[in-house]
This record gives structure tokens, C-alpha cells and sequence, in this order.
């Protein structure tokens, strides 16, 4: 056993040396190539499924003070609807007189129909290693029910139209110690920031390929993340202060991203590094 | 037209042309006041990020366009960059090369101002995330040009690091909505940092120049 352990390391070390080696020699096209390869052995089993299993359960299960599943949630086509509706959010929701993310949404109906308090439905809305969250499960549980559906996002209403201006705006928003906005990294052709690609988002095919791919499983974190934290990390890293979960900024720069996206095949949950 | 008269229409004039101005720039400012006020409800302080990082300043708000908005007015553009070359602060020894050791220190350093970091920490420039600069490191960015053999290429002399200093301190001294944070100006880098920053560029002893 114990000789099966050393041996063991012993080659991972080799391999490991090898690659740190190789990566040394490697030419910038190289690398990318690797980067790429790296990614399909990912896909071809991604955690993000354990996410979609939980979510299922919990959209099913009788919960909260009420005792209720959430299969009486009205998501845009009816409710308990659940095929094909990932990718017609952000849209305006009559009952409550706002657009709503499928994330707002899901805390609404967590709230109005299981009879959770609006701080227990948004306790934990990103997963953190053991305090898991039960937001991202359920985001997994539905955006993989329009896995091979055309984004087809709505801008029918003036309240639709409104918060896409408003997130057009705030994408172009530059603030903060850096003078950073969104299209301060994402509005040019074939950008990286060190090794990174960057989504160029104000074109068409990049801004579908990079928003079908949201939410994803992320395996530097070992957790499943929304299309919320997607942008709440980048503001962080934009050096802003916290984006606010379900905020409307954030329901309004979802609309920005969404809508551009129209036409592209959803194919999430995806897998990164 | 008696001249009474004139001034009369003179002055009908102005008072519309004023009001028509002032409702047209109502209108033009209105949204992107209405922009901040959501966001403002819709961030946190967390951290050294305050709400205030939200509060633009005159280039940020100029350099704030969507597409429909074009390009920077020219007027404003040479204001951005007149302001911005009259806020560098120079050593005040005078002397602008640093050690380029220091500076491929900061140049690889991405620490500082996200709330994330702890603000008793030396902030980096994080020089490699966007340009290309030794070339020991193929981990760069491309959002910003190239920077290899700088110094090699435009020489090191007097004007030279003075042209660095300036851009590394502000920018938008030469392009206003420069993409590049202003890095002495908003006090990411101090201006020892900054001349060690000149020194990784132009020293001919620094790896950018090999």
C-alpha cells in the first residue's frame, strides 16, 4: 500500500516536472492549444450535474413554513414551467411590476410561496465549500432544462427596454480607483488578460458563445456559479464596490448580456478552469 | 430694423436658445444621474471599496460612452489631457529611473484596491495582466500594446522617462479615455513605484531590453 503511495507520487511529481518543463518551452500558440485541450477533458464529466441532481429536489420538495414545492413558481411560462425558460430571462414579471433574472425570481417565489423571509431565501446565495447554496442548486436545476434552446430574451415591454438601456450604461460605466468598465476588457476582438480570453461582449457571436455558457461549474473554486456571481466577481475585480444580489443593476446588465446573446444555443451548465 | 428692436429679437433670442440648451441638456444628463443613483442602491461598501468609487469624476463621466454616444468631443478630450498633465507630481529629487528589479516587482503584482484585498498591502501595477514586457514572462495580456524592447527601441534618454512618468502617473496626459488606470493620480502607485516602473522600461539593464 504504502509502496503504491510513494509510486504514485513519484510519477505525478515526474509528470508534473514534465509538464512545468514543457510549459517553460512553450510558445504562446501552444499554450492557448493546451488551455483548450485541458477544457474538453473537463466537459466530459462536469460536477456542475451533482448542482442540477440537488436543485431538481429541491424545486420538487415540499418546503418552508408553508410546506410547498416550488413547482407552483411562475418562471414566464406558467407555472411550475420550467423547459426553455432559462433563456427568455431577464423579463418583465407583471405580478410584481419588474424585470426579473431567473435568480430574483427564484428568491420570489421562495419567499411568496414557501413563506421563507426574504433574508433566509438570500442567506446564502453563493456556495462556499460546506455552507452550500441552495439559489445556485436550483439556477443549475433550471438553466439545464434549456440546454440546445435559442436565447430568445424579450425586450416587448418598456420596462424590458428600460433596463437594457440601463445595463448598455452600466457596462460602459467607468468608475473606481481604475477607471475600469465592463468594456474597458470586453469590447474589443481577441483580447486576454495574462493567458485569460476575453469575451469580446459587444459582438454578437462572442456575447452568445460567452452567455450560453453561464452558469458553470468552476473548478478552480469547486463550485457551480451564476450568472449573479459571474458579475458580482468581475466588479470586484473592476475594483467597485459589492454588487448586490438581485439588485437592479444587476438584473439590468443581466438584460444587456441576455439580450445580446438572442440567437445563440444555450449550452449550460458549462465547465471551467 | 431700429436698433431697439434688434436688441429686442437679440435678446428673444438668447432666452429660447438658453431654455431650448438647457431642457436638451437636462435630458443628456438626466440618465447618466439616473445611472449612478441605481447603482448606488445596487452596490455595497465592502471592504476599502466605498460607494464612493462610484462617484465619477470629470474624465470618468466624459469617458463613460456607449457606442450611440461616439467618440470623446475634442474640446473635452484636450481639457481631459491638460488637467491630467497638471496633476503629475515628479520626485522630488528629480531623478525618474528607479531600480527595475523593484519594477518588474510591481509589474507583476496584482494586489490592490478590490475589496477583496487587504488594504495594508503595497499595491501592484499588474503591468503583465494587459502588456507584454520581459520576455521570461509569456503569462501577458494583450488589452494594452506591447512592451518589449521599449527602451531598446525609443532610447532612455531625459525625454524618454519623463514621457513614461507622465503616462504611468496619468494616462490620459497624451489619450484621453486612455483604457490604462491613472496610476499616480488616483494613488494606486506611489512615485517611487512609478520611477521604478520608468527603470523596467528604459534601463538597458532591465529584461524588457534584452
Amino acid at each position: 500500500m504504502k509502496r503504491t503511495t510513494w509510486w504514485t507520487a513519484a510519477v505525478a511529481a515526474g509528470a508534473l516536472l514534465a509538464l512545468v518543463g514543457l510549459r517553460a518551452q512553450a510558445q504562446q500558440g501552444d499554450a492557448v492549444k493546451e488551455i483548450e485541450r485541458y477544457r474538453e477533458a473537463l466537459a466530459e464529466g462536469n460536477p456542475a450535474e451533482l448542482w442540477e441532481a440537488r436543485g431538481e429536489e429541491l424545486w420538487k420538495t415540499k418546503r418552508g413554513p408553508r410546506q410547498v414545492s416550488l413547482e407552483g413558481c411562475d418562471l414566464g411560462k406558467g407555472s411550475g414551467m420550467v423547459k426553455g425558460v432559462y433563456v427568455t430571462l431577464p423579463r418583465y414579471f407583471a405580478d410584481v411590476d419588474r424585470v426579473m433574472d431567473l435568480e430574483t425570481r427564484l428568491v420570489h417565489c421562495i419567499v411568496t410561496l414557501q413563506g421563507f423571509t426574504a433574508g433566509e431565501a438570500t442567506r446564502q446565495v453563493f456556495g462556499d465549500g460546506a455552507k452550500r447554496s441552495d439559489v445556485e442548486a436550483v439556477v443549475a436545476y433550471v438553466a439545464a432544462e434549456s440546454k440546445g434552446a435559442v436565447m430568445d430574451v424579450p425586450t416587448g415591454h418598456p420596462r424590458e427596454r428600460e433596463a437594457y438601456a440601463l445595463g448598455e450604461r452600466i457596462f460602459f460605466f467607468r468608475g473606481g480607483s481604475h477607471d475600469f468598465s465592463c468594456a474597458s476588457c470586453h469590447s474589443a476582438p481577441g483580447k486576454r488578460i495574462r493567458l485569460q480570453d476575453l469575451p469580446n461582449l459587444t459582438d454578437p457571436k462572442d456575447a452568445q458563445r460567452a452567455y450560453t455558457s453561464w452558469p458553470a461549474y468552476r473548478v478552480s473554486q469547486g463550485e457551480l456559479r451564476t450568472m449573479q456571481w459571474r458579475l458580482f466577481d468581475c466588479f470586484r475585480q473592476q475594483r467597485f464596490p459589492a454588487l448586490e444580489f438581485g439588485s437592479d443593476a444587476s438584473i439590468a446588465l443581466t438584460m444587456f448580456l441576455a439580450r445580446n446573446a438572442n440567437g445563440g444555443v444555450f449550452n449550460a451548465p458549462a465547465i471551467k478552469r | 430694423m431700429t436698433p431697439r428692436r434688434r436688441t429686442r429679437w437679440l435678446v428673444t433670442g438668447a432666452i429660447v436658445a438658453a431654455v431650448v440648451s438647457a431642457a436638451a441638456g437636462g435630458d443628456a444628463q438626466s440618465e447618466p444621474q439616473r445611472t449612478v443613483e441605481i447603482m448606488k442602491k445596487s452596490f455595497k461598501a465592502r471592504g476599502q471599496a466605498g460607494l464612493d468609487r462610484l462617484d465619477q469624476d470629470e474624465a470618468q463621466a466624459a469617458c463613460s460612452r456607449r457606442p450611440a454616444d461616439g467618440p470623446v468631443p475634442v474640446g473635452v478630450a484636450e481639457r481631459i489631457a491638460k488637467t491630467s498633465v497638471a496633476s503629475v507630481k515628479f520626485p522630488a529629487d528629480g531623478r525618474l529611473m528607479g531600480d527595475w528589479r523593484e519594477g518588474e516587482k510591481i509589474a507583476q503584482s496584482g494586489i490592490g484596491m478590490q475589496f477583496s484585498d487587504d488594504p495594508g498591502r503595497v499595491a501592484g501595477g499588474n503591468c503583465y495582466a494587459c502588456h507584454e514586457l520581459s520576455p521570461r514572462e509569456l503569462s501577458f495580456g494583450t488589452i494594452g500594446p506591447s512592451l518589449r524592447a521599449f527602451g531598446k527601441i525609443r532610447g532612455s534618454g531625459p525625454e524618454m522617462q519623463r514621457y513614461v512618468y507622465v503616462k504611468v502617473y496619468n494616462s490620459q496626459a497624451f489619450v484621453a479615455c486612455s483604457t490604462m488606470p491613472r496610476f499616480g493620480h488616483k494613488d494606486i502607485l506611489s512615485v517611487a513605484q512609478i520611477t521604478h516602473l520608468v527603470a523596467l522600461l528604459l534601463d538597458p539593464a532591465s529584461p524588457v531590453n534584452q
